[in-house]
């Protein structure tokens, strides 16, 4: 199965734990796509920088807008208000990292 | 870079901190342009005042007068009155009769319905036909797509839907801006792109509702208010000594 890697800036007052942030993903996701949806979009989270307020998702490469307009979606997390902006999406994690290391 | 601009921006009137907040935070997620609501008894100092503060954030300030008429009467009075004082004229329609005036009036660049209230959105083949005949716009304000959430979402996201089929079938071009009043609510143009996929725009559409429409709307307004207009397709070349 394809795969699509997907760095995400996080924008908010708080430091989100790992876990706020993965299910404030999958929360959206569900909200506007149902659990249906949401199951195959293959979602899981990569990695998590707490300092850098970064983040990277992977997901079905089918499943890409549905991840992208969930991301978009995200008004709030652990209760408070937080933004999470796509950075760049890639086809591998090699090639993500490369790409945002030198934004 | 590709154009982007944002000509719904709703800072807190004439708080200049929170201008500058909202205006700082558009030119970082790539924003060229932004549109930020003036009253129409705006001075020329307050107005000057928000375009020093988006030119030193490198973002050009585009002056947008937004008008809620209750009558097509009310409607025409105003537009009398506002249309040389602005750039961008957006109508919020609460009345069929208003919308149908609105789309029809070549001094409107912009219509826009009540996100909230499905009832009260009248964007219709009649209506779109109208609108393609004139200049006016469908503007759909994202925010609102943030703010609500669960059934009143899904109500929304189907008239969305609805009325961008109609728009595209009938040539009405579409503008997407932010509607945000907080840093926070704001998106940049390519997660507003993904968004839009929710009601039935294509990448491509999409990019294009938030670069093209609203830069040809800016650029054509700004020369019709340039003192060497004199009507479509004239303008002063060069003036005569004394």
């Amino acid at each position: 199965m394809r795969r699509r890697y997907i760095a995400v800036k996080i924008e908010g007052n708080q430091t989100l734990s790992e876990r706020d942030v993965y299910d404030a993903v999958w929360t959206s996701l569900a909200r506007l796509f149902g659990e249906y949806g949401a199951s195959q979009a293959e979602l899981s989270l990569i990695e998590y920088n707490q300092e850098k307020k970064q983040a990277i998702f992977r997901c079905s490469h089918k499943a890409l807008e549905m991840v992208k307009a969930s991301l978009a979606a995200i008004t709030e997390a652990d209760g408070e208000k937080v933004a999470f902006h796509v950075i760049r999406v890639s086809g591998t994690l090699k090639s993500l990292r490369t790409k945002v290391t030198n934004l | 870079m590709k154009f982007f601009a944002d000509l719904h921006l709703c800072p807190q009137p004439y708080n200049y901190a929170h201008v500058r907040g909202m205006v700082e935070k558009a030119a970082e997620l790539g924003y060229k342009a932004a549109g930020i609501t003036v009253s129409s008894r705006s001075t020329q100092e307050e107005t000057q005042e928000l375009k020093e503060t988006c030119s030193s954030l490198g973002v050009d300030f585009v002056t947008r007068i937004d008008l809620a008429p209750k009558s097509s009467g009310e409607l025409l009075r105003n537009l009398r009155v506002v249309r040389r004082k602005a750039e961008v004229i957006a109508v919020e329609c609460f009345s069929k009769q208003v919308a149908r005036q609105a789309a029809k009036d070549r001094r409107v660049d912009l219509i826009s319905f009540p996100l909230a209230s499905p009832k009260k959105r009248f964007f219709d083949v009649a209506e779109a036909e109208l609108a393609s005949g004139a200049t006016a716009s469908l503007e759909i304000n994202m925010a609102s797509l943030l703010k609500l959430q669960g059934f009143r979402r899904s109500v929304l996201l189907s008239s969305l839907r609805r009325e961008v089929q109609t728009a595209k079938r009938a040539r009405v071009p579409i503008v997407l801006s932010s509607g945000a009043d907080e840093p926070i609510l704001l998106r940049s143009a390519e997660d507003y792109c993904s968004l839009a996929y929710l009601f039935g725009l294509d990448h491509y559409d999409a990019r294009k509702t938030f670069s093209e429409n609203p830069k040809a709307i800016v650029e054509q307004n700004r020369r019709k208010l340039s003192p060497n207009f004199i009507a479509p397709g004239v303008y002063v070349v060069r003036r005569g000594k004394g």
